[in-house]
């Protein structure tokens, strides 16, 4: 790298007296840096803060703590619950989205995507208390089936991953409907026309053009539910093992004295894997999307 | 030649409500460019995706070599397609893109990439084959569309417009470029324009379609000379609708006797149909017409004269243009040559006079 362009050099050679003028451009994002450092950086500082201190002095011991036992225990639930729910989530919307854009009745596609947008925002204890009335112990579905005498029982890892897909599968059918119909009939008829059935069409070109948008749902999904909280506190309390649910534990004093920063840590370890799935999911994204560069 | 001759026989095909082919009849040799003009609407796209395959018809049957192919399936047909715009695969490099349909055979990597670039070299676009569609302007992306549509060597070309998304000076290189591998292919090609001039200028034969049916088919030079309806006459190229009176088989038009070819009506009130260039002008003084307007298109002048109620238009040549200025009273007279005539009611079943391009 030591060849400089005659480009470069040329200013130079002029006597250098002309530099490129400032731009005062920058000061348009200010608003939204100031905005970044509050909702961002404060809280971050604090999250940093707390972590590496323990009564008063700086210490590793509640990163430790937090990697250790139940609470590691809870951490892999939540990785493990949230995985699950994006990929099943993204497989199943995806399916219902295709079925929604193919079909003839324009009602029926009019009537799934608003349903979609209501459900995907349906959370919090709403949600959780519409499940615990239908599916519950004494929930009417479970009531008018006999389920419980079954050995039904909702408030587990299993049930959980219902509830969590009950919005889940929404969010993605409104991620991937636009995709979906993006995918030009010409293609498909192309692909035909040289002589490719339904599957090569999809293999060769369907499934690559709407990859972006289904790694971005998985994405999406994963870190819905990984961040979730009431929903599975009305639930399920502390007989699944969540990292948020521990958390609000930590945080509402439920630890040894002196331990208390221990939910920061956690905090902490939720940011770290979200940033593992970002990296993993960025350069997957670049590759599946370099066509469009 | 490794054309496959075309039979399309009384193709029928309903879509809720509209007839988009009411029994259309039409063999295309071998090795032949055949245009299908008509109308929107007229059923045109319908015909070309029955033959790809992408479209059943109710009734009647497409043959290839003789062979009944009505109810194979698109993928197995051996008929290259290109369409109107942006179907080449986004997510593809543009040699993917043309090598695709060996990719589907599973032809070698190896051998696929170098029949790739064999085809782009014959469209002329030998280095582009890393780079992807949204890439390429309008009418390269036609070209590799082509170029897609041949890899697999089919024996049928069906074109849908491919020209009609590009700006005027592109499509009439890459129309002269398609009619030139077409020619060396000896492909037999279905090509489907709204665009008379580009019908008239590339095909061997142009069939003339309306409302599903086939109205006529001949080459270019027939179908505007002798067209066998007045819709076919209306439709390609200019005419002019002068009232006259018809006796037998001959009309009196502006004072003159001219033979009447084609089908007579049942009245003797008829319109004659009578092209621009077979319109005399000659300045007159003591005559009632005048000259509205004058365009100059070169080697000829476009006139549009007043003649009473009417206005007529009057191809005249370019170095005419002098003495026929706008405000000049002229004589006008109609070049002897048997002419088509129509019923005074059937104004509706073709365009108007003012045609689009005149002044
Ligand atoms: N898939 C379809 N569903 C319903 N009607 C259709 C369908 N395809 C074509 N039609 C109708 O059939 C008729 C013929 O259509 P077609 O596309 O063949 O016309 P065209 O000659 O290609 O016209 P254009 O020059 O506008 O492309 C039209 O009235 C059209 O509305
Ligand atoms: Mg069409």
């Amino acid at each position: 790298m030591t060849v400089q362009s005659p480009v470069h050099t040329a200013p130079a050679a002029a006597g250098g007296g002309s530099r490129p003028k400032k731009s005062k451009s920058w000061l348009a994002t200010v608003p939204l840096l100031a905005f970044v450092v509050l909702v961002f950086g404060v809280p971050l500082v604090i999250i940093l803060g707390g972590t590496f201190t323990r009564e008063g002095t700086l210490s590793a011991a509640n990163v430790t703590d937090s990697l250790q036992g139940a609470y590691l225990t809870a951490l892999l639930g939540s990785v493990k619950l949230s995985a699950l729910v994006a990929v099943v989530g993204a497989l199943l919307g995806t399916f219902l989205a295709q079925a929604v854009v193919t079909s003839r009745f324009r009602l029926l596609r009019e009537a799934v995507l608003t349903a979609s947008g209501v459900l995907s925002n349906f959370g919090g204890i709403p949600l959780a208390f519409a499940w615990i009335a239908t599916l519950g112990n004494s929930g009417v579905v479970t009531s008018a089936l006999g389920l419980d005498s079954a050995g039904w029982s909702l408030y587990n890892f299993w049930g959980l991953t219902l509830v969590y897909l009950y919005f889940s599968i929404p969010l993605m059918v409104v991620v991937v409907v636009p995709a979906l119909d993006g995918l030009r009939p010409q293609w498909r008829e192309a692909a035909q026309n040289n002589g490719a059935n339904t599957w090569q069409y999809w293999r060769h070109v369907g499934i690559p053009v709407l990859t972006p948008t289904l790694l971005g749902g998985v994405v999406l999904l994963f870190g819905g539910a990984f961040a979730a909280y009431a929903t599975a506190a009305a639930m399920v309390g502390g007989t699944v093992p969540l990292v948020t649910l521990q958390i609000a534990n930590a945080l509402s004093g439920n630890v040894l004295i002196g331990h208390e920063n221990v939910a920061l840590a956690l905090s902490l370890d939720m940011i770290v894997v979200a940033g593992l799935v970002m990296a993993v999911y960025l350069p997957l994204q670049r590759r599946s999307a370099r066509w469009l560069r | 030649m490794n054309g496959a001759k075309v039979e399309l026989r009384g193709l029928r095909r309903n879509f809720s409500g509209t007839t988009a082919l009411d029994g259309l009849d039409l063999t295309i040799e071998p090795g032949e460019l055949i245009a299908l003009l008509g109308p929107s609407g007229c059923g045109k796209t319908t015909a070309l995706r029955c033959v790809a395959g992408f479209e059943q018809p109710d009734e009647g049957a497409v043959l290839i070599d003789g062979a009944d192919i009505t109810r194979v399936p698109a993928n197995r047909r051996d008929a290259g397609m290109v369409f109107q715009s942006y179907s080449l695969f986004p997510n593809l490099s543009i040699r993917d893109n043309v090598a695709f349909g060996l990719r589907v055979r599973k032809v070698a990597a190896a051998k696929r990439h170098a029949r790739a670039q064999e085809l782009l070299e014959l469209i002329g676009l030998p280095q582009i084959g890393e780079r992807y569609p949204h890439q390429l302007s309008g009418g390269q992306q036609q070209r590799v569309a082509l170029a897609r549509a041949l890899a697999l060597e089919p024996r049928v070309l069906l074109l849908d417009e491919p020209l009609s998304a590009l700006d005027a000076k592109v499509r009439v290189t890459l129309r002269e470029e398609i009619r030139r591998l077409q020619l060396s292919l000896g492909i037999t090609t279905i090509f489907v324009t709204h665009d008379q001039e580009e019908a008239l200028s590339m095909a061997d034969r142009v069939a003339v379609l309306r409302a599903g049916r086939l109205e006529q088919v001949a080459d270019p030079a027939t179908l505007y000379d002798r067209p066998t309806t007045a819709f076919v006459a209306e439709f390609v190229g200019t005419m002019n609708r002068i009232p006259g009176k018809l006796s037998g088989r001959t009309v009196t038009v502006l004072g003159q006797d001219l033979p009447v070819e084609g089908d007579v009506p049942a009245t003797s009130d008829v319109e004659v149909l009578v092209r621009p260039e077979t319109v005399i002008v000659t300045p007159d003084p003591s005559s009632e017409a005048m000259i509205l307007v004058s365009s100059f298109r070169g080697s000829t002048s476009r006139l549009r004269v007043q003649l009473g109620d009417l206005e007529m238009l009057a191809d005249v040549p370019g170095h005419d243009t002098v003495r026929l200025a706008p405000g000049t009273r002229v004589r006008v007279e109609l070049v002897e040559r048997p002419v088509l005539v129509s019923a005074s009611s059937d104004v509706a079943a073709a365009v108007p006079v003012s045609e689009h391009d005149v002044v």
